[in-house]
């Protein structure tokens, strides 16, 4: 299954490319994550719990960043173990250009699913997949840009999501 | 008035009261001191290398008794398939060996490549669990389309099978050349290409094992969920583990349900007996329904072409056939048999046909293994067979019902020589056919038509008229097209010294009725009553030997050993009867239980003769044996051939697609009828089956060979509103030749005969609705295929 959209982030080029280099940064965004380490050269160990359909399962796996070119384009690739559940694996290249008022992110992702997951969603497996990229760049849009005033924070709670939005753009522009 | 006892009475099923009840005893329901329990560990990707296993802490963990994987199998045999097909160029079939457990490779989704053994089923999936963690498995590109599966040469289900093709078999291949001149010849040629849908068996019980070993004996024993606890044995002791026969037993006790997928022996059955015998304590496991959806035997999954060659007015002149079946990734015990021998040989169908020829591909995948699934084969051929006729008389504008009388074989050309390499004995397909055409009362249908049309909706009527070859079956024969077995059937009567009866008969009953009907067969011939008749089955060491119950043969073949070892009680009963009566063993008859002299009054009871045979004081001992026992095996000169005739009527909603079976007609020729209410329940279960399979079921894998109709949210079995009240007659009757019961069998008629009865109903009511340009619709029939077929 294929999936594919354009976001437009009010940032720089750069500022988005340095968040997206962020361990930190992926491990907000990576909806379901639990931990990640590791670095950009060695991957990232990740855990991230997530429930499919009637199959809930922690996947335990190996998150990369390759193709990279400089400020442009990259593929982030994440494989992942769920025991019983089976696995999940995707990928997205992921690439960059400047617009007017900030960077044009464009993504064309890929996943697949095996075992019990696929024997037992497989008929929500598409919108499950398309909802998790969604969310995935969302959280990434949100973590880079400035918070809007207006915006009302999602049904994960206020507080801590107000905190979090901006927080790396702050971080930065200090 | 009809019978109520002995042959041909309705009786109810006397294992039903246990069924019923909730008194079945099936594999999991035993619980056996200090039983361990075993968990597989099963693939995830449909093709992958095993890079390693690592056990230390699956090993480690709570309850966890023992680990094993391929390598512990490596050094013993393979699950053999059972018949040796060869190629048109006379090479024979390839065959990769199918190990216990995945050794080196893993080649569908649920392939096992290790098994936990713990304390608990708990700990042992907690284990399981870990060790699939703690394996690495490199996933390789899944060959899933067989089409593409033999275009490349380079990736391989098995890595010294170069094309993926088991065999490419010719039937017959001599008639080639002729079939071919003759479909040149024909003055029309109807082409078409069609899918028979893959299925999954469902069989109601999983498959579920339980090993035992007792160091003491050396004696193994396998309780097993298997419709053939025989063969088992031999395949388990002589073909995998190298057991001597003599030292392992198999039972198969109540078995909930099998349609096929129980005939085979699975690996699962030899883990349980090797890691009995390595723990010194019983190992169960049963399968959880995804385990069965995974790796039970599939069925079916051919993509054919065929074409009939034919005159203007429908006269039948050649059939010609090629057809790719997806044998999935290993062998399986019937899988080379059911995609030839049973389904090549029946291509002529009920027909007069001079020229049939049929090719077959037999392709390796990464998906289940794929065998015999109730009509095995047959289902298959009659599908592309009736599908073409009723293309056929679309394109020339001909009567389905005048074409099928214009090309059936009629009463007097029997024997009848096929061009695939089978004698029908007998037949009267006509009066099927008529019967069936009275039953739905066809002239009616204009009416019933205007009626559904007024309702918003189609109705369109099909029309199937089917033979098989069934009770499998001679030895000689299936010797001849390539079976490594005979397949004769056995049965032992003993005779109790009170004059009640055990019956141990080699075909095993999970669900078919032999319990009663077999009783029946015994109280009629000894004239008992049926209640003192007790038939034994499933239980190696209680039976003399027994090939299995499938192919409609347990009537047919171990039915008649059961007559043939009564007629030696009787023979023996004579003998103890003259020397008692002071008559003269030629003087002795034997009518309604007793042995009497002929012309005489003077006889004796049937329990009278058992008494004295176990209680000898006045008994010929010089020159007769005590007791009475007596064991015949029995191998049949031919297949035998039910056919009938079956009409669908559907009605089909144009705006959703969806199909409603609205009345289902179908007259057989069984033959013989011994009990009718089982006859009409073993046609009910196989019609339902069919339109499950032709309006319903479906088996997807994805491109990666991933199963995606796992569970039974997206694998729809029909159910009660989907299948009609079945008007079901088998007075047509014309007895097998060549048993002396006369019957044919009728287990797999209905699954046969009824999927192209519906979707040539389908088809009728859309051409009746003006959607002229749908020529054929794949099963399943669903409405989304519907809906686009309709709407272009």
């Amino acid at each position: 299954m294929k999936l594919s959209d354009t976001r437009d982030i009010k940032a720089t080029p750069g500022e988005v490319w340095t968040a997206i280099l962020n361990p930190e940064v992926l491990k907000e965004c990576i909806p379901g994550c639990e931990s990640l380490s590791g670095s950009v050269a060695e991957g990232y160990e990740a855990v991230v719990k997530q429930k499919v359909g009637p199959v809930s399962a922690t996947f335990t796996g190996l998150v990369q960043l390759s193709d990279i070119v400089e400020g442009k384009s990259l593929k982030i690739s994440g494989e992942g173990k769920g025991g019983v559940a089976g696995f999940a694996k995707g990928g997205a290249d992921v690439s960059f250009e400047p617009i007017e008022g900030g960077t044009r992110l464009t993504y064309v992702a890929e996943a697949s699913v095996g075992g019990k997951i696929a024997q037992l969603g497989s008929r929500i497996i598409d919108s499950f997949a398309k909802k998790l990229a969604d969310e995935f760049f969302t959280r990434f849009q949100e973590a880079v840009e400035e918070p809007e005033p207006a915006e009302v924070a999602g049904e994960e709670g206020a507080g801590p999501e107000e905190q979090k939005k901006g927080w790396f753009k702050r971080l930065l522009g200090g | 008035m009809p019978k109520d006892h002995g042959i041909g009475a309705p009786m109810k099923r006397r294992e039903d009261v246990r069924f019923l009840t909730g008194r079945g005893v099936y594999t999991d329901d035993l619980a056996l001191h200090g039983q361990a329990a075993a968990v597989f560990v099963r693939s995830t990707v449909a093709h992958g290398r095993i890079k390693s296993i690592n056990p230390t802490k699956a090993a480690a963990m709570p309850g966890v008794l023992a680990i094993f994987t391929g390598e512990d199998f490596k050094d013993v045999g393979g699950n053999p398939a059972g018949w040796l097909i060869n190629s048109r160029d006379g090479t024979p079939m390839r065959e990769p060996k199918r190990p216990v457990l995945a050794h080196g490779k893993v080649r569908h989704v649920g392939d096992a490549y290790a098994a936990v053994i713990a304390e608990t089923l708990s700990q042992a999936k907690d284990a399981a669990e870990q060790l699939a963690d703690d394996s690495v498995i490199e996933e390789l590109p899944a060959i899933v389309d067989m089409k593409a599966a033999v275009a490349d040469a380079t990736n391989r289900v098995h890595d010294e099978i170069p094309d993926n093709l088991c065999f490419d078999w010719g039937w017959i291949e001599d008639n080639r050349a002729a079939v071919d001149a003759a479909m040149k010849a024909a003055p029309h040629v109807v082409t078409l290409n069609l899918v028979n849908n893959r299925l999954v068996p469902n069989a109601m019980e999983p498959r579920a094992s339980i090993g035992e070993y007792n160091p003491g004996t050396g004696d193994y024993k396998l309780t097993t969920t298997s419709q053939n606890p025989h063969l088992t044995r031999l395949l388990v002791a002589a073909f995998v583990l190298g057991i001597p026969e003599n030292k392992l037993t198999v039972v198969a006790p109540d078995v909930g349900g099998g349609f096929g997928s129980k005939i085979y022996h699975y690996g699962e059955e030899a883990l349980v007996l090797a890691a009995a015998k390595k723990l010194g304590r019983p190992v169960r496991w049963t399968a959880e329904r995804s385990e069965s959806f995974l790796t039970d035997a599939h069925g079916r999954d051919h993509v054919t072409k065929i074409e009939l060659g034919c005159t203007k007015d429908g006269q039948i002149l050649a059939i010609r056939t090629e057809t790719l079946a997806n044998v999935g990734a290993y062998l399986s015990n019937f899988s080379t048999a059911t995609p030839t021998f049973l389904h090549g040989t029946l291509m002529a169908g009920p027909y007069k046909v001079p020229h049939v020829y049929v090719n077959v591909k037999t392709v390796f995948t990464n998906t289940a293994p794929v065998d015999a699934y109730r009509g095995a084969g047959r289902p298959e051929a009659t599908f592309s067979l009736e599908r073409v006729i009723d293309k056929m008389c679309r394109e020339l504008n001909l009567d389905p019902f005048e074409v099928r009388r214009k090309n059936l074989l009629t009463p007097d050309q029997f024997p009848y020589t096929t061009p695939v390499g089978l004698v029908y004995d007998t037949g009267n397909y006509q009066a099927t056919l008529d019967r069936a055409m009275a039953m739905a009362d066809v002239a009616g249908f204009d009416k019933r038509a205007a009626a559904s049309k007024a309702r918003g909706k189609l109705r369109g009527m099909g029309l199937s008229t089917w033979i098989e070859a069934c009770g499998i079956a001679p030895s000689h024969l299936v010797g001849i097209l390539g079976s490594r077995v005979g397949l004769y059937d056995a049965a032992t009567v003993r005779v109790n010294a009170t004059g009640n009866l055990s019956v141990m008969v080699g075909a095993h009953s999970h669900g078919q009725g032999h319990e009663t009907v077999f009783a029946q067969i015994v109280a009629e011939k000894l004239g008992v009553p049926e209640s003192s008749v007790e038939i034994v089955h499933g239980d190696t060491s209680k039976i003399p030997f027994g090939m299995g119950s499938y192919g409609s043969r347990s009537l047919a073949v171990c039915g008649v050993a059961v007559t043939k070892a009564i007629d030696k009680i009787v023979a023996k009963g004579k003998k103890i009867a003259a020397h008692m009566l002071e008559a003269s063993e030629g003087d002795i008859t034997f009518e309604d239980g007793k042995f009497s002299v002929a012309g005489t009054d003077k006889a004796k009871t049937f329990g009278e003769i058992a008494f004295s045979a176990y209680v000898p004081h006045n008994y010929p001992l010089e020159t007769l044996e005590p007791g009475l026992e007596e064991t015949a095996f029995y191998d049949p000169a031919n297949f035998t051939y039910p056919a009938g005739a079956y009409i669908c009527e559907v009605e089909v909603d144009e705006g959703t697609g969806k199909v409603d079976v609205v009345a289902f007609h179908c007259a057989d020729d069984f033959g013989n009828v011994m009990n009718p209410m089982v006859v009409e329940g073993q046609v009910h279960g196989g019609v339902g089956q069919g339109i499950g399979q032709a309006l319903c079921e479906f088996t997807a894998y994805d491109e990666n060979g991933q199963l995606l109709t796992g569970s039974y949210m997206d694998y729809p079995m029909p159910r009660a509103e989907d299948v009609p009240f079945y008007n079901v007659d088998y007075s047509c009757q014309t007895p097998c030749t060549h048993n002396p019961l006369g019957v044919k069998g009728c287990g797999e008629a209905g699954a046969i005969g009824s999927p192209p009865a519906v979707v040539n109903a389908v088809i009728d009511a859309l051409h009746r609705g003006g959607h002229a340009h749908v020529t054929h619709i794949d099963m399943p029939v669903s409405p989304s295929r519907v809906w686009q077929a309709v709407n272009g």
